[in-house]
């Protein structure tokens, strides 16, 4: 694809050359291996089993159910004049239905504890779209936002890259479940001071990837009393709301908004996704609330970089308005979601291996500390390397998700079908009773 | 309902970026949206409404795709033969895209460049609409505060697209009607000199063609003078050739991509296309743009981008199958060009019957109308003082010149392909009666004092912390076509 003659080439932007797209992380080096030499139960049996991709499978036939029952959905039989009109429809405020139809369905998720107003809700291309933008928009090249470790390592790209923000750790440990304390906020708000780094907003997600678990209420509580002293923003990501096992176990900060009676609400932005709950990634449906009109109005306005196709818009909004279908689809997700939890994680027991206690998500976090030969980071990629390379199995380094202890590691289990996830915890198993005779 | 305000007002509270204007809707351009919003015309309900002109929409040949869908349900997932599909593609978030999207699309290039060229699907990638692709293109080429030339007059949201969160910048290589807006050597190196005598960093030329909103597209002899311009001072040229497939007569476009194959000597890594099927296929609604660069580096970094604007895998499988179907989009696309050309005749033809020019034009999906001989003074406000009537009193929405950054006041853009036979005949009817009017009685002109007050050529209430109210923000300052439905 390079000419012969090849001149060295006209320099791109410092954005372009930089290393901030973050792919160098062997969160995606795993993806790569599992791309070149991908698990299949018949033509590939040896293959690599991909469990570091946090994608939801195993609610998928109640879509197609649902469709097949409703075939009046598919918008293409609708008449020349509906087909027109969808084709033609750009407008960023996004079709009334649609964001109806979400914001009918983020209620339904927090279990009708929470009234949302459609006319909060932006949409964008995806999740990753939006943290993007609500990052341009509260912060300044070289502001920060602080975001509790361990987290989701697309943050590195999605809030720094082309904002040119930083982000400063709110470290969390296992000693306490890896939990957010007021002391670990003050402490990464104080090292931001000390570099004269201004913090613009604190970013949470609720539940937590890669850890599994909903923050309690009493968490939710030091955070908001430590960004309205600090007056700052919060955003809470809360892909994984409709993943929560339990609903009685997720406080989304709506709820918390609603009870202290929108003071400081202006501060507060949520972050959503049909790409988790669902199981929809490739629609590219994100949205964000915010309580803070500016905020509304410029996300609105910065859309425009990246709209949900209104085809995909029209097709989603009779099945996100059927309330009768998704209070039985986000029942079932999460009675499927704690079923498949808790067996991963028995299954891990009974080979000896712990996982931190969770109660939500696509994922696991399990403690390979045992296994270290050095309880370094260079010791967990070393595990890490081997697990992919003998195992076959790829699975997310906590250094990749910034943990501050070496030795945890995120393992998905949801995108698969049980044959697969059996496959995957036998060698699991295998490798550790190998290692116990050892 | 608006919430208890943070502490500090919202222009420190929130960023540079989000507090300026950079979003660009302050322009004039947005405000005639405005008057068509609050008045839509309506062939049945309002016909006194004002005729939506001023938004580039291709509504002609719609009614081939839907056809077409009909035909082929198997290529659209929520119907009975597609269902099969559904689970792979919701779950398809790679941003390469579809392999066979890729294909499709580098196929339906070539053939909209009458098969002179072949794209490689390697090199096509994923953006959010044109927008999207500027955008992303600006990002991959451009630090904050570097600058592309860009010759004008040019689409105004090119401000908010390549500038806003980039921080990059648009200086203009000025046109001129004495030369029919052609770009000239002369200009192109002012821009460039201008630009270094102010230390500013040039990183390189934005170029749209065929030209939104002239309808023209560059001659041979002019793209040359360009190609060399840029392969001699190292910089990137950005061709947006988002109309290619909407010339009327396929000899007369010349595609850059076709330039470069002529000539191995151009460095290739200088060059990048943007496209979008937003104005092609009339399908602005389905987010499809696309970045095809010349340069490895630019395809792998605007590929990473892409993760913030990818299109919905519904709509890229949808369009596979159709964009591979080689049947459809040869006769799409030879139709299209047909049903424009005739539109485009007709309307201008009506127009030179009363009096009015438009500069000859051979593509795209407006006409750059030449009204200059109706100005009081031919100065801006002068323009803009027209303008006013026209939307008022006339009922038309057409674009005024200087909000594409024209150098000369009294050229309009009016758009011509967003509605049908009937509405176009009514538009050219109250142009003649309004030209008219103008020619017979010059105490006319002190209607063109009596401005809309409602009409306001910035929005000032937007910038500041007065917002609740406006919460949901004019649906006019999102392109909003004239066939959708209020409500949806």
């Amino acid at each position: 694809m390079v000419a012969k003659d090849y001149k060295p080439c006209v320099p791109l932007s410092a954005i372009a050359t930089s290393s901030t797209h973050g792919e160098d992380s062997p969160y995606f080096a795993g993806w790569r291996a599992y791309d070149d030499d991908p698990y299949d139960a018949i033509n590939n049996p040896s293959g690599v089993i991909q469990m570091g991709l946090a994608e939801n499978q195993v609610s998928f036939d109640l879509f197609e159910k649902y469709l097949e029952e409703h075939q009046e959905v598919s918008n293409l039989v609708n008449g020349v004049a509906s087909f027109r009109e969808n084709a033609l429809f750009q407008d960023y405020h996004g079709l009334n239905s649609f964001r109806k139809a979400m914001t009918s369905f983020m209620e339904e998720i927090r279990g009708g504890k929470v009234k949302f107003d459609s006319n909060r809700v932006v949409l964008t291309a995806g999740a990753t779209a939006a943290n993007e933008l609500l990052t341009f928009i509260i912060a300044n090249p070289g502001d920060a936002l602080l975001v509790p470790t361990p987290y989701y390592p697309g943050f590195d790209r999605d809030l720094r890259w082309r904002t040119g923000v930083n982000i400063i750790p709110v470290n969390c440990y296992s000693s306490n479940n890896f939990q957010i304390t007021k002391q670990a906020l003050e402490d990464a708000y104080a090292k931001a001071e000390k570099a004269n780094i201004p913090v613009k907003g604190l970013l949470i997600t609720n539940p937590s990837n890669p850890l599994g678990t909903a923050i309690t209420r009493p968490v939710l509580k030091e955070i908001f009393n430590f960004i309205s002293t600090k007056n700052i923003h919060l955003i809470s990501d809360e892909i994984y709301s409709g993943s929560v096992f339990s609903s009685e176990e997720f406080t989304s900060v709506a709820e918390m908004v609603q009870e202290r009676g929108y003071y400081d609400a202006q501060r507060v932005h949520i972050v959503y996704s049909l790409s988790k709950d669902l199981g929809l990634p490739g629609f590219r449906v994100g949205a964000i609330y915010s309580y803070n009109d500016a905020v509304v109005t410029t996300a609105r306005r910065m859309s425009s970089f990246t709209l949900v196709s209104s085809q995909t818009q029209k097709m989603l909004s009779p099945m996100l308005s059927d309330v009768n279908f998704t209070k039985n689809y986000i029942k079932t997700n999460r009675d499927r979601l704690k079923r498949r939890y808790e067996y991963v994680v028995e299954r891990m027991r009974e080979c000896g291996i712990e996982c931190l206690h969770g109660n939500a998500g696509l994922f696991c976090w399990m403690n390979l500390k045992p296994l270290l030969e050095e309880a370094t980071m260079e010791g967990e990629l070393k595990l890490w390397e081997m697990i992919l390379k003998d195992l076959k199995l790829d699975i997310s380094p906590g250094s990749s998700c910034h943990c501050t202890e070496p030795g945890w590691f995120r393992v998905c289990f949801a995108k698969m079908n049980i044959k697969t996830l059996d496959v995957a915890l036998a060698r699991l198993t295998s490798f550790m009773e190998k290692r116990k005779k050892t | 309902m608006g919430y208890q305000s943070m502490r500090g007002n919202n222009s420190q509270l929130l960023s540079r970026i989000a507090a300026g204007d950079g979003h660009g809707e302050n322009s004039s351009y947005f405000d005639g949206w405005k008057a068509y919003d609050s008045n839509p015309f309506n062939p049945s309900s309002n016909l006194d409404g004002v005729i939506q002109m001023g938004l580039a929409e291709n509504l002609l040949c719609l009614d081939m795709i839907k056809d077409w869908i009909k035909k082929h349900q198997e290529a659209s997932i929520c119907t009975e033969q597609g269902l099969t599909d559904f689970e792979a593609v919701a779950n398809f978030q790679d941003y390469h895209g579809l392999p066979a999207f890729r294909q499709a699309l580098a196929k339906f290039m070539g053939k909209a460049r009458g098969g002179k060229v072949k794209f490689d699907p390697d090199r096509i990638v994923m953006s959010g609409g044109g927008t999207g692709a500027q955008e992303t293109l600006a990002f991959c080429l451009a630090n904050p505060g570097d600058a592309f030339l860009v010759p004008t007059p040019y689409y105004p949201a090119f401000d908010r697209d390549f500038c806003w969160r980039t921080g990059a910048r648009l200086l203009p290589i000025n046109c001129y009607s004495s030369d029919n807006f052609k770009l000239t050597k002369a200009e192109l190196e002012l821009a460039y000199e201008n630009a270094q005598r102010d230390n500013i960093t040039v990183k390189g030329v934005l170029m749209t063609n065929p030209s939104n909103p002239l309808g023209t597209t560059m001659d041979r002899d002019t793209f040359k003078t360009l190609l060399s311009f840029v392969n001699q001072k190292r910089i990137h040229l950005i061709c947006d050739e988002i109309f290619s497939g909407s010339v009327f007569n396929q000899s007369e476009f010349l595609s850059v991509s076709e330039l470069l194959e002529e000539e191995p000597s151009y460095d290739r890594s200088l060059f990048h296309i943007a496209y979008s099927l937003s104005k092609d296929m009339g399908l602005p609604g389905f987010r499809v743009g696309v970045i095809y660069s010349y340069n490895d580096a630019v395809v792998r970094c605007a590929r990473r981008m892409s993760s913030f604007g990818l299109v919905s895998s519904q709509t890229q499988h949808l369009l596979s199958h159709m964009l591979s179907d080689d049947d459809f989009t040869s006769e799409y696309l030879a139709e299209n060009k047909r049903r424009l050309n005739k539109r485009h005749g007709e309307f201008t033809s009506g127009l030179e019957k009363l009096g009015i020019k438009c500069l000859p034009s051979t593509a795209g999906l407006f006409v750059w109308m030449d009204l200059r001989q109706f100005l009081k003074e031919s100065t801006e406000n002068g323009e803009l003082e027209l303008w006013h009537v026209i939307i008022n009193d006339v009922k038309l929405n057409v674009s005024p010149g200087s909000s594409f950054r024209c150098t000369e006041p009294g050229w309009f853009r009016v758009c011509f392909a967003n509605m049908d036979d009937a509405t176009m005949h009514i538009a050219l009817r109250r142009i003649g009666d309004f030209a008219d009017k103008l020619k017979e009685d010059t105490a006319q002109m002190q209607n063109k004092k009596r401005f809309n007050k409602k009409l306001r050529l910035s929005f000032c209430r937007l910038n500041d912390g007065a917002i609740a109210q406006h919460l949901m923000s004019p649906h006019l300052l999102s392109p909003r076509s004239p066939l959708v439905k209020a409500s949806n």
